[in-house]
């Protein structure tokens, strides 16, 4: 009898474990997703010789649809980017093309940052692609963080595995450590500088570090945020890059 | 003597039928085996120096620790300056700018939508006519379609490249790659021509423009991303090489600068030290195989002959001949039969050196995704000097050891017993 009680205890226990480690995530979800989302951002890309800086302005419309265009350096001024749904197009005025990023091109560099097109498509919410588990609690980067390990539970996905820290008091992520199927870590991003926008808790400041490569990797600063503006629908339209 | 011992070979075809067969055939495999590998290691060296290594090849320091990537970034800056001092160290070399760099190539409709994308990978070569290098790439001569770029963005694909984007002379290709820091880069750029190298690596998946295109949409100006050295009349020679190496790398031995330029030998890249060193093994292996397997049988063929000659071995130290002069005739006789075989062999060799040197062996099936080491897919075998005198090592070496071996039969004979095995 004893023994059926302690195997009914642990079954339980472990589930409200997993359902704690599932609405873990889906604060996290909405910390970093919202309706729509207008920013300014900066990205830092610490080459080895030389380090370069690239400023965009971008508009999201929930998880799938997004469009941002370059607004410096003067080599890349008016290179617009579209995502819709899992189509990347990516217009250049100087050939006054648009060329379409698809399959395994996708995994290649942004701007030889440490960040692929895939990393930039990928905003899905965690809840609807990863199951978590709890692992423990740990110090990261100054903040007392909850650790989680996360396995995909769909195909479709660039990282099958995620170690990830998050604050205990606001649910966003600190660390995360990005793997392989095959359990080589692929990339390492480290956030800061959290900030409260409107009713969630954002991290302005991002390293991204493709732990493949040498190198200080790549920081993505958002330099201005609006959540839950009006974007009206022509922006997410292909004929917005060329205009 | 000699005389006396080559008729008694030429009246007694068992005496020598057999053995100069077996010895033909052995030389002939060895004088063909040589030429198949001079042939192919040539080849090899020749490809690889066009297009990947340079006969030695001038980089940074910090782009040779990361080569395989290739890594424009770390590309070498103030080329101008490296070049003149590279002239006027070595003015017998011909010194050229080189970039290879990935990308995505694209073709539009007629409503600028994309027919068809792929990867390729960029070669930029100097296209002006009167260059040194487009002599040396025989970029003209494999040209199988269209023209030479003659203006500013006009691009050569790979002959399988083109046949899989499916375009047409006049077509427009967009460019999309990065530059030397990174930055995005597209360009327009009009296909003109196809070429085929016979080589799966080029063909499949190369587009080649002239450097001052790449200068640009690289973001290049004065940079290089490697500046290859050919020797005179592009022979290539290991020692020279590996002088010429030392000498400049010696220049910078005090030098912290982590983009100092470093300069790499064609055996250092590529793994190709490993392939030809390779070669030269399998080459000594082979004749050292051949020697010992020919001995082998020629053993046998001698202690064959020696019974069938016991008698006249029996009459011969009856009558007075010493055991060593016995064993010294039957010891010049295979030197003989060993010439003999090896002149045959030797121009069997030859000839079947000559038809694959000039028909040649197809091995794109190994070839295809191949891509280190630049293989032609055709084989070639390649006449030379050596073919004359090589098989002549394994040839009367093989006879003299098989006659050393089966002669020592002579000295077992007991003169004592001499008329009771003659039966007299």
């Amino acid at each position: 009898m004893k023994k059926i009680i302690t195997i009914v205890l642990l079954y339980i226990s472990s589930l409200s474990l997993a359902q704690d480690a599932q609405s873990i995530l889906k604060k996290i979800d909405q910390n970093m997703y919202s309706e729509t989302k207008i920013s300014t951002s900066k990205m830092i890309v610490y080459g080895k010789r030389k380090t370069k800086e690239i400023v965009s302005k971008g508009y999201t419309r929930g998880t799938s649809d997004s469009f941002s265009e370059y607004l410096s350096p003067a080599r890349e001024k008016g290179t617009k980017m579209l995502k819709l749904e899992d189509k990347l197009w990516i217009y250049s005025p100087s050939s006054d093309r648009t060329i379409q990023i698809s399959g395994h091109m996708l995994r290649q560099s942004v701007n030889g940052s440490d960040m692929s097109y895939e990393d930039m498509m990928q905003e899905r919410k965690l809840v609807d692609t990863y199951k978590a588990t709890l692992v423990g609690e740990e110090e990261m980067n100054g903040e007392q963080c909850i650790v989680l390990d996360l396995e995909a539970k769909v195909a479709d996905i660039t990282y099958y595995k995620m170690k990830m820290w998050v604050t205990k008091d606001h649910y966003v992520p600190m660390r995360q450590d990005l793997f392989a199927k095959s359990g080589q870590m692929l990339k390492q991003m480290n956030m800061s500088d959290i900030r409260k926008v409107g009713d969630r808790y954002f991290p302005f400041k991002m390293n991204y570090k493709d732990v493949l490569k040498d190198g200080k990797g790549t920081d993505f600063i958002i330099m201005d945020l609006q959540d839950n503006v009006p974007i009206p629908d022509h922006v997410f339209n292909k004929s917005n890059l060329k205009k | 003597m000699f005389e006396f011992l080559f008729k008694g070979l030429i009246r007694d075809k068992s005496r020598s039928l057999l053995p100069v067969i077996v010895v033909s055939l052995g030389v002939t495999l060895s004088v063909f085996f040589i030429g198949y590998i001079e042939g192919f290691s040539t080849d090899m060296i020749s490809q690889n120096a066009r297009f990947g290594t340079g006969h030695v090849k001038v980089m940074t320091r910090e782009y040779v620790k990361n080569i395989s990537q290739r890594p424009l970034d770390l590309s070498i800056l103030e080329a101008d300056k490296l070049l003149e001092q590279l002239n006027d160290k070595y003015p017998e070399m011909d010194w050229v700018r080189r970039f290879s760099f990935g990308g995505i190539l694209d073709v539009p409709d007629k409503n600028g939508i994309t027919k068809t994308q792929g990867i390729a990978g960029g070669m930029a070569f100097n296209l002006s006519s009167s260059s040194k290098d487009l002599e040396r790439m025989q970029i003209r001569e494999n040209l199988v379609e269209g023209k030479m770029p003659s203006g500013s963005f006009e691009m050569l694909l790979g002959k399988g490249l083109a046949e899989r984007m499916g375009v047409k002379l006049g077509d427009t290709i967009t460019f999309f790659g990065a530059t030397m820091d990174g930055s995005m880069s597209f360009q327009n750029f009009t296909y003109v021509g196809a070429v085929s190298f016979g080589m799966s690596v080029m063909d499949d998946r190369t587009f080649i423009i002239d450097t001052k295109d790449a200068e640009q949409i690289l973001d290049m100006e004065n940079a290089a991303q490697e500046i290859f050295g050919f020797l005179p009349i592009d022979i290539y020679d290991g020692d020279k090489i590996q002088e010429v190496k030392n000498s400049f790398n010696a220049l910078y031995e005090n030098d912290t600068d982590e983009y100092a330029p470093e300069m790499l030998a064609l055996r250092d890249q590529n793994g190709l030290s490993t392939m030809l060193d390779l070669m030269n093994t399998f080459a000594s292996i082979f004749n050292i195989f051949f020697i010992f397997a020919m001995s082998i049988v020629l053993w046998n063929t001698g202690l064959l002959g020696g019974l069938r000659r016991y008698t006249e071995f029996g009459i011969r130290i009856a009558i007075g001949e010493s055991k060593k002069a016995i064993y010294k005739s039957l010891l010049l006789e295979s030197v003989i039969v060993g010439v003999i075989g090896s002149i045959i062999g030797t121009v069997f060799g030859l000839l079947l050196t000559f038809y694959l040197q000039e028909v040649g062996l197809d091995i794109s099936n190994v070839t295809s995704g191949q891509n280190s080491v630049l293989i032609s897919n055709v084989i070639r075998a390649k006449l030379v000097s050596t073919q004359l005198w090589i098989g002549f090592i394994p040839g009367v070496m093989a006879t003299f050891l098989g006659a050393l071996l089966s002669g020592r039969g002579v000295f077992k004979r007991q003169t004592s017993e001499l008329f009771n095995e003659l039966g007299v």
